[in-house]
């Protein structure tokens, strides 16, 4: 305990703190900045030079006779808002990513279940506004009042959903945390399934739904126009909707927090003591099992979070909305590096950003044969393509795997 | 120990079956079954279809009950997976009490499952299965009154066609059903000299953004989606979000109020949206209402997409059934005797329709209103108008 | 009841004849029972599990040959075709043994996670679909749009070289996923595949266009069988028709041939399989399981042994997919979804990774308690429902019962349920395999130390 005290409180310790504290706030803010910019960028320049390429070919006339413009210049018109919508559905993927390479890295083991529990956040947060709705004080609710009740959703969703993952692990993978590797995984797999049919089950004895609508209240789905490009006939609008901005924030927020609390607080230390060695933590005093605890808490109030805002932006759910952005969280997670929290957030956008980009242009640059319908597989078709060359991801450490 | 476990596990098994395996022997017991799917992500419309059925057997069931017969409804559950039905088929034909299966709402098991009732004779009325293979192949046992993929892709593109749509962007949600109408409709389209701008498939349910992209660069005047409303809606709201101001079409996977709670106002802006359906309205069809009504009160939730279908199924079995046991002299028909009298049912007045069947058991005349989407309440979806009204008969 | 007293019955089981008789008594049962009721659910699970006892009991090895060859290939197929919902039980049951076999060569004996397997068992059933229906003529058609009366590419009969073709692409699939992959560490692993899974999926889905190879969502039919010779119909009713009350139509023929094929393609798994753990093979793949850097450290060479597990697990998928395409005339994308891929995986935990009966074992308890068990709940509720039937002490009557309480609406509910309760207090599965054990035993001699 003593020994503890000195090397975690002491005063010394303190300072070096407080020195710390502003770099270790807004690291994540650069690193952000550095990873969309740095992506969008790439992105663009690759789906320009395409451009430049088949604008000579037949692709090029076929887009011509049809919209009456060239292939380059629809592909100029088009970049910005790709841009932007590939990043805001990025950090979705970002938010609920971190959940995975939290535990990933705490336990070494896939909580598969991480998608379930995205999805009772999403349910509880719009549970919550729908009776908000009921009971009139959504209609009419000024526009300050209209965020609070945002945020109130928001936090009973992170609640439900870190409470919940923390009774998971408590039930399902505590007792299994010294069998072999692949027992663990299929518990989570069971819990996923329970979980996915808890939700249906609960939601047809009350309600009787099994499609969940977020109301329609605030000025969420506002769009803020940033420019008008004129192409061919068409005039192009390049915008951004508030729920967007929403949803960059807050998840931009939440990564920044995290952040802070793994890199620049006590409980941090010890997630991290924990990360690299269970034993030897419980050594130095930590204990190991609240620490673990603590983890699904906060990955599950971050899934929790990323569920509401989900919601929010998509505006429909059903018991089974976390699969696939559970699915595509977890890809990113492997592409970033499992485990790292940086590579979540790396892999998060570049996974959104591909997909964007893809799904917008394979289309018009395949002339219709292959569309949007690819852009799943192009996600994953990446992901082989950069394990191939990067067996740890794109910023994992090389590690051996623990026996 | 493992013999221990062997022991108490098929101990287990005995007890489970011991329950599942009693079958009331009674001889006047008529049983029905449903197929669709009950559990996994395509149940919310897979229960609507069995609860539709339960419905109409509650309803209609009345002369059979009087005939003396008992009539019970065996509901399975079809998992939307081929193996599934097949093995349930299976099991429904080997229980000699089941005279009619109501079911599948998926063409990928209906098509496999229905192999099984053809072989045995039990006749199979479809409320849901679209695709021109289900009744192409000729069986006495398989009917369905939905419109086939080839129908109501043509109302949709006739519509757009009448309304001097020149340019259509054509989204399909890549199932047997979507997919099926959207073709039909592009090629329906292009004979009307329409352009088709984009012809595009997404298994995508809430991230549409790069899809938007090119039906915004192409601007057309119409978008087509051909699917069900969960996705349909959540495309169209975030296509006026992002400025789009044409006009909306889908089908009859659209025809349900939760529809107009996901889209909301924007629906209502622009150009409008449209819908093709068999369900018409009150004026036409007088059960439609009632029937929203009482599946209101009876299941605490409004009937989703299919549902009426599923009724409609239910009460063809159940006339077809009454017709052969009156010719039987108040027997218990033959099998093959109800799939003749469902093929022989002369202007059945249900709730979507009234149906005769051709030779090869689709409806002669599909009837189709294309509606409008007219109020941003779901209370008032019911309320909708009739914009057009056409009559389609299934191609030979 | 203390343990003792079960030993002294376990070890009386064990002596002199009895087994034999128990053997005998419990087939002799189970026969009778599905011959007096043949839709009772109950007689034909007394009869299945006859299986079982076969296998658990101490007998001479030629006597359980004997017997379990009487059950499968005499008792099955003529209970089978009294009724048609038995033989698809077992043949549903045979079909998901193999696949679970072969996954269980990749996860049980080389401990790599496969979360995509289905993706095999696809590529065989679309070879087959392709080259064994009209696809070939409607390759410039959109779906649902080509011309009737088509001819078939290829005859019927070719269905046989296609199990062997099928068994080559789907190993060569398999090897070509494998090489770029197989270095990644299991996690990395378990989440490729289980994109390729998608990606095979996703790719079913959509190539029809260009060329509309797959026919999209609305899948292909229908897919050619092989011929089925009079002869057999014909002896068949000559021997059986008095026992199975009717004459004998091809097409329970069918079911039955379909049976059977994947009845001789089990055995040749579990002969492979068994071969392959008792050989240098299997124990390289052992040391990988276990400990990969100890592995290297040892010589074993490791890629070249993790794409041989790959490619003979996938290999037997193919082969399955054939048979499977043939079996059902109709192959859709939606039967090679994600779900899929897991049940099989769950098939193989559940029973025990790694154990050859455990696994078939495991596959034959999901597959009753999916096909037969719950759904026979439900329908039982739904039957007492629409009596008059009330629960005698609480007087609560059925019908008032919330039809929201469905067992078979909530089947993924009690699988999971399922799931996580055998990973807590069995891990090692029903059966587990003989080297766990061991292992299991010399962990708690060190424990008792």
């Amino acid at each position: 305990m003593e020994v503890r005290e000195i090397f975690l409180s002491g005063p010394p310790m303190k300072r070096y703190l407080k020195s710390i504290n502003l770099r270790e706030l807004l690291r994540p803010l650069g690193q952000m900045l550095l990873f969309s910019v740095g992506s969008t960028v790439i992105l663009s320049a690759i789906v320009l030079v395409l451009a430049l390429i088949l604008d000579k070919t037949v692709v090029g006339q076929t887009l011509f006779e049809r919209l009456n413009v060239s292939l380059f210049t629809y592909t100029l018109v088009n970049l910005p808002q790709v841009a932007i919508d590939g990043l805001t559905i990025g950090f979705v993927y970002a938010a609920i990513a971190l959940g995975y390479t939290m535990v990933y890295g705490v336990l070494e083991f896939i909580n598969f279940a991480h998608s379930e529990i995205f999805a009772v956040g999403a349910f509880v947060g719009v549970e919550i506004l729908i009776a908000l709705e009921k009971y009139g004080a959504l209609s009419g609710a000024s526009l300050f009042m209209a965020y609070a009740y945002l945020v109130l959703a928001i936090i009973a969703g992170m609640l439900a959903a870190g409470g919940l993952a923390v009774a998971v692990e408590r039930v399902a993978y505590r007792p299994l945390r010294h069998a072999s590797r692949l027992v663990p995984l299929i518990s989570a797999i069971g819990v996923s399934f329970l979980l996915q049919d808890m939700i249906r089950l609960t939601e047809s004895l009350t309600t009787g739904q099994f499609n969940r609508i977020f109301p329609t209240f605030g000025n969420f789905d506002h769009r803020i126009i940033l420019g008008r490009m004129t192409m061919g006939a068409t005039n192009i609008t390049l915008g951004v909707s508030i729920k967007s901005i929403i949803v960059i924030v807050s998840a931009v927020l939440m990564l920044m927090g995290l952040n802070y609390m793994v890199n620049a607080t006590k409980i941090g230390k010890a997630i991290r003591a924990v990360a690299q060695d269970h034993p030897t933590a419980s050594l130095m005093g930590i204990d190991v099992n609240r620490i673990i605890s603590l983890t699904f808490l906060v990955g599950g109030m971050l899934g929790g979070a990323a569920g509401v805002l989900y919601a929010l932006k998509f505006t429909r759910i059903d018991p089974f909305v976390g699969f696939f952005p559970g699915l595509k969280a977890f890809t990113a997670a492997v592409l970033g590096g499992i485990g790292n929290m940086t590579g979540a957030l790396l892999g998060g956008i570049v996974l959104g950003m591909l997909e964007t980009y893809a799904g917008s242009f394979m289309g018009v640059f395949t002339m219709g044969a292959a569309g949007t319908e690819y852009k799943d597989i192009f996600a994953f078709s990446i992901l082989i393509l950069v394990l191939i060359f990067r067996p740890q991801g794109l910023m994992g450490a090389n590690v051996a795997q623990k026996a | 120990m493992t013999k221990r476990l062997l022991v108490v596990l098929s101990l287990l098994l005995t007890a489970g079956m011991a329950i599942g395996s009693q079958v009331s022997a009674a001889d006047k017991v008529i049983k029905i079954a449903t197929q669709s799917p009950l559990s996994g992500d395509q149940s919310a419309v897979g229960v609507d279809i069995k609860r539709g059925a339960e419905l109409a057997l509650e309803q209609l069931g009345g002369p059979l009950t009087k005939m003396g017969f008992k009539l019970e409804l065996a509901p399975f559950d079809d998992q939307a997976n081929p193996d599934t039905g097949v093995a349930n088929a299976k099991r429904i034909v080997s229980d000699p009490a089941i005279l009619a299966v109501v079911g599948h709402f998926n063409s990928g098991v209906q098509i496999p499952s229905s192999e099984v009732y053809h072989t045995s004779g039990l006749v199979n009325v479809s409320p849901a299965n679209t695709n021109p293979k289900v009744t192409t192949r000729g069986y006495l046992e398989v009917d369905r009154i939905v419109g086939r993929d080839d129908v109501q892709g043509v109302v949709g593109a006739d519509f757009a066609a009448a309304h001097k749509v020149k340019s259509v962007f054509v989204v399909h949600d890549k199932t047997a059903y979507g997919q099926g109408i959207a073709e039909f409709f592009k090629q329906r389209a292009q004979e009307k000299g329409m352009k088709v701008l984009g012809f595009e498939g997404t298994e995508e349910k809430a991230n549409f953004d790069s899809l938007l992209s090119p039906i915004l660069a192409g601007n057309p005047d119409l978008v087509y989606f051909g699917g069900m409303y969960p996705q349909a809606s959540v495309l169209f709201k975030q296509a006026r979000e992002r400025g789009y101001l044409g006009m909306f079409l889908s089908d009859d996977g659209y025809d349900s109020a939760d529809a107009v709670k996901i889209g909301g106002q924007s629906l209502l802006e622009g150009t409008g949206t449209f819908y093709s359906t068999v369900s018409g309205p009150a004026a036409v069809y007088p059960g439609t209402k009632k029937f929203i009504e009482d599946f209101k009160a009876k299941f605490n939730a409004a009937p989703q997409p299919f549902a009426a279908q599923g009724y409609d199924s239910m009460g063809i079995s159940l006339k077809a059934i009454e017709d052969a046991a009156k010719a039987n002299h108040n027997k218990i028909p033959t099998r093959e005797a109800v799939a003749k009298a469902v093929r022989a049912l002369n202007d059945y007045h249900g709730i979507t329709g009234n149906f005769t069947f051709n030779g090869i058991g689709d409806p002669t005349i599909a009837k189709y209103f294309v509606m409008k989407v007219n109020s941003a309440d779901p209370a008032k979806w019911n309320d909708n108008p009739v914009v057009q009204t056409l009559d389609i008969a299934p191609p030979k | 009841m203390t343990p003792a007293f079960f030993h002294t019955i376990a070890k009386r089981l064990e002596q002199g004849m009895v087994p034999y008789i128990l053997i005998l008594a419990h087939m002799a049962l189970g026969t009778a029972l599905v011959y007096t009721s043949p839709r009772s659910n109950l007689a034909f699970l007394v009869l299945i599990t006859s299986f079982f006892s076969l296998y658990s009991l101490n007998a001479d090895r030629r006597f359980k040959f004997v017997a379990g060859a009487v059950l499968t290939l005499l008792i099955f197929p003529v209970v089978g075709v009294r009724n048609i919902f038995y033989l698809e039980v077992i043949f549903q049951i045979s079909v998901f043994s193999a696949l679970a076999l072969g996954l269980n060569i990749v996860v049980g004996f080389a401990g790599l996670l496969d979360l995509g397997y289905v993706a095999f068992y696809a590529v065989g059933a679309y070879l087959w679909a392709f080259f064994g229906s009209q696809q070939y003529y409607i390759l410039h058609f959109a779906p649902g749009t080509q011309p009737s009366h088509l001819p078939f590419l290829l005859p019927g009969d070719t269905f046989y070289l296609f199990i062997f073709v099928a068994i080559f692409i789907a190993a060569l699939t398999g090897i070509l996923l494998g090489t770029p992959v197989l270095r990644l560490r299991g996690d990395y692993l378990a989440i490729v595949t289980l994109g390729f899974g998608e990606v095979i999926r996703v790719l079913a889905n959509n190539l029809d266009k260009p060329l509309n190879f797959t026919n999209g969502p609305q899948g292909i039919t229908p897919i050619q069988r092989p011929t089925m010779p009079q002869f057999a119909v014909d002896a068949f009713n000559e021997l059986f028709s008095k026992i199975v009350g009717h004459t004998v139509s091809p097409a329970d023929m069918y079911n039955v041939m379909f049976y059977l094929f994947a009845l001789a393609i089990i055995i040749i798994i579990v002969f492979v399989t068994r071969r392959l753990d008792d050989s240098k093979i299997g124990r390289a793949w052992t040391a990988i399981r276990e400990d990969e850097t100890a592995a290297i450290a040892m010589g074993v060479p490791l890629v070249k042994m993790k794409l041989a597990a790959f490619a003979v697990g996938a290999s037997f998928a193919g082969a399955m997919g054939v048979l499977l395409a043939g079996s059902r005339t109709f192959i859709s994308p939606e039967s090679f979804s994600f779900m899929q891929s897991i049940g099989v995986l769950s098939m193989v935990i559940l029973g025990g990774s790694g154990s050859i009966p455990g696994v078939i074992l495991g596959a034959a308890v999901v597959t009753i308690l999916n096909l037969q068990v719950l759904q026979g709940l439900s329908l039982y509720l739904s039957q007492l429902r629409q009596t008059d039937a009330v629960i005698p002490i609480i007087h609560f009557a059925w019908a008032n019962l919330s039809t929201q309480l469905d067992p078979a609406k909530y089947q993924r509910l009690l699988f999971g349920l399922i799931l996580i309760l055998m990973m807590i207090f069995r891990p090692a599965g029903l059966i587990p395999s003989q080297r766990r054990k061991r292992e299991l035993a010399s962990d708690k001699a060190e424990t008792e130390e």
